[in-house]
């Protein structure tokens, strides 16, 4: 019969002060790696969320975003009648014709300027993109210089408040309302009216994009292969998801690179500061040790038993780590993307991230306290018996 | 019980042209040198010598925590030399109770946890471990310190807790390493009628390795050892 769990509940306890910074040590690596994976998760969800696989995004050929886009409405019109675009109730195409400009807003806090979209789109821009959430305030009215603002970019850019007027073009637009887009990077954006925007802007008589609902995305192949055929349109189809991973680019892929690198290096380093304690206690209980042996406990019960002990320090330091990554859910951050713009996201610290950050404490705990025990139940018994 | 009673019962432990040596560095040292020694069934044997003489190397050996370079070792019926590291770990939960001059005691537990210890590894429930604990306590007159850790008790509480963990597996052999050693006059005398008491009425074999002359009174047969060899 192995040694009691409650022993080693006791030794921990009774070696509070060790037992204390190892579990703290552990906690705030556990609760920087929840906090750095939670990241890449909110990210991900940012990229990933952006765009139906049921859309797909018009764009004139060879560009690689809207910003650098043109489509005369003539062209626009003569591909949103395709028959693998869908229709809505009203049997008009799903088919939304949008201009986007750069402007710049002060961060909150730093006032540092900081790239925005904002983008003009008629109503069936909300059709199309069904995702889209007035969740506070209302939607604009068409005609007028109303906007409503991504709660994303209100969380992290000042002066777009409810009831605020925004200066873009020289003209003046009034917030009327927050916007939720499930998260997506829709919600790093000002969303305004086309008919007002256009003229606004200086981009009369046509749209940088095009985004279209299909009757099925695996029409997607054969919708592009067609209008990329048509000499005269002189445009591209991608997927409207695939558009904005591209759009993304290296940082994605930068960021969760550094995430994995970071929470290697940090459990590597914590892998040590579990050893180092393990090792500490057991050198403190060696005739402990030696009496567990001569009274008949086998290897494997002491190995077991250090083991156990060395995991059950863990747990407590990744329940501590959890708890404290828990508060930055939600906690919003943005990078930039390769259309010039901000994209925001939310850490997002979900139950799946929770246990993997245990499961690593475990591991922590598991590694850190395998060859100390070793070395426990290694150690001759006379030897052990010897040691003060 | 005389000396001679005792002679005339079986042999506990048979210690057969035992060497111990140990090695340090590329020098060989002789501890043990072709030593002999027979202690009968329920004998008191006291093993005694100047330090560095090999009496404690000797009883590390009978209690089958250390093994010999050569020779035979046995004890309660067994030869030690032939079990593997797991055999003889499970041997010594049943044949040998262990005496420390420093108690050994697991201070995160309580006097009754201690004595219950060595019972994890037996077959017994939960309540029989507790009962026969709460027994071997009594016996040693700390039924009312049951509760108390050995942080709370005195060197002579403690060791009488150390003798109820160590007969209440009901081991053929109790070996004991100075038991007195580390404590008062009193206590000695208190842990000594203790030992008597396990060897005259509960009929258990003991091996103890002592300096001090009365608690080396106590035993039937003193031995002496000097440079690893038997000198009476």
């Amino acid at each position: 019969m192995a040694l009691p769990l409650s022993y080693n509940v006791r030794n921990l306890r009774a070696r509070w002060k060790v037992t204390l910074l190892a579990i703290f040590g552990i906690a705030l690596v556990v609760a920087a790696f929840v906090t750095i994976l939670s990241m890449a998760r909110g990210f991900n969800i940012a990229l990933s969320s952006t765009g139906s696989d049921n859309n797909a995004i018009v764009t004139q050929r060879g560009s690689m975003s809207e910003l650098t886009s043109w489509i005369d409405i003539g062209n626009a019109n003569l591909i949103a009648v395709d028959p693998r675009v869908a229709r809505g109730a009203d049997g008009k195409p799903l088919a939304s014709c949008e201009v986007v400009v750069i402007t710049t807003r002060p961060r909150k806090g730093t006032n540092i300027p900081t790239n925005i979209t904002f983008r003009g789109v008629t109503p069936t821009a909300f059709n199309v993109r069904n995702n889209i959430k007035v969740v506070e305030g209302r939607t604009f009215t068409p005609g007028l210089f109303e906007v409503i603002v991504g709660k994303r970019i209100a969380d992290r850019v000042s002066g777009v408040d409810i009831g605020s007027t925004i200066n873009i073009q020289r003209k003046n637009w009034k917030v009327v309302g927050l916007f939720a887009a499930e998260d997506s990077s829709f919600e790093s954006e000002i969303w305004g009216d086309y008919d007002a925007m256009a003229p606004a802007i200086g981009r009369n008589g046509g749209c940088e994009s095009l985004t279209v609902r299909l009757t099925n995305p695996t029409v997607l192949a054969s919708f592009d292969k067609d209008i990329r055929g048509n000499p005269q349109v002189q445009v591209q189809a991608d997927s409207e998801k695939k558009y904005y991973e591209n759009l993304a680019g290296s940082v994605a892929t930068a960021l969760i690179m550094l995430a994995s690198f970071v929470a290697i290096v940090m459990g590597i380093g914590a892998v040590f500061g579990a050893m180092n304690t393990m090792y500490a206690i057991v050198s403190q209980r060696t005739r402990e040790i030696g009496t567990l042996r001569a009274l008949g406990f086998s290897r494997f019960s002491i190995l077991f038993s250090f083991v156990m002990e060395s995991v059950l320090l863990a747990i407590i330091g990744g329940v501590l780590g959890c708890l404290i990554a828990l508060p930055m859910n939600g906690y919003t951050a943005a990078t930039g993307t390769n259309a010039f713009s901000e994209l925001a996201f939310a850490f997002k610290v979900t139950p799946g991230l929770l246990i993997i950050g245990l499961s690593f404490a475990v591991l922590m705990g598991f590694v850190g306290g395998l060859l100390p025990a070793f070395r426990a139940a290694r150690m001759p018994i006379t030897r052990a018996l010897r040691e003060a | 019980m005389s000396a001679t009673e005792v002679a005339n019962k079986t042999t506990a432990v048979s210690v057969q042209n035992v060497r111990k040596f140990y090695q340090r560095d590329s020098m060989q040292i002789k501890v043990l040198d072709g030593l002999n020694l027979e202690v009968p069934q329920g004998e008191f044997l006291a093993l005694m010598g100047p330090s560095g003489s090999g009496k404690t190397t000797l009883l590390n050996l009978i209690a089958g925590i250390d093994r010999a370079t050569s020779g035979r070792v046995v004890v309660a019926g067994t030869e030690l030399g032939s079990l593997s590291e797991g055999q003889l770990a499970k041997w010594r939960s049943r044949n040998v109770g262990f005496i420390f001059q420093f108690y050994n005691l697991i201070p995160v537990l309580n006097a009754l946890e201690n004595v219950e210890l060595p019972l994890l590894l037996s077959p017994l429930s939960k309540r029989e471990r507790r009962e026969r604990a709460m027994t071997a306590l009594r016996i040693v007159g700390l039924a009312d310190r049951s509760k108390h850790y050995p942080g709370q008790l005195s060197g002579g509480q403690e060791q009488r807790v150390a003798i109820a963990r160590a007969v209440v597996t009901d081991p053929t052999v109790l070996v004991a390493d100075e038991p007195t050693g580390d404590l008062d006059h009193q206590s000695a005398e208190e842990i000594l009628d203790l030992m008597q008491t396990f060897n005259q009425e509960f009929g258990k074999t003991i091996v103890m390795v002592t300096h001090d002359p009365r608690a080396a009174a106590r035993a039937h047969v003193q031995r002496h050892l000097d440079k690893g060899v038997l000198t009476n």
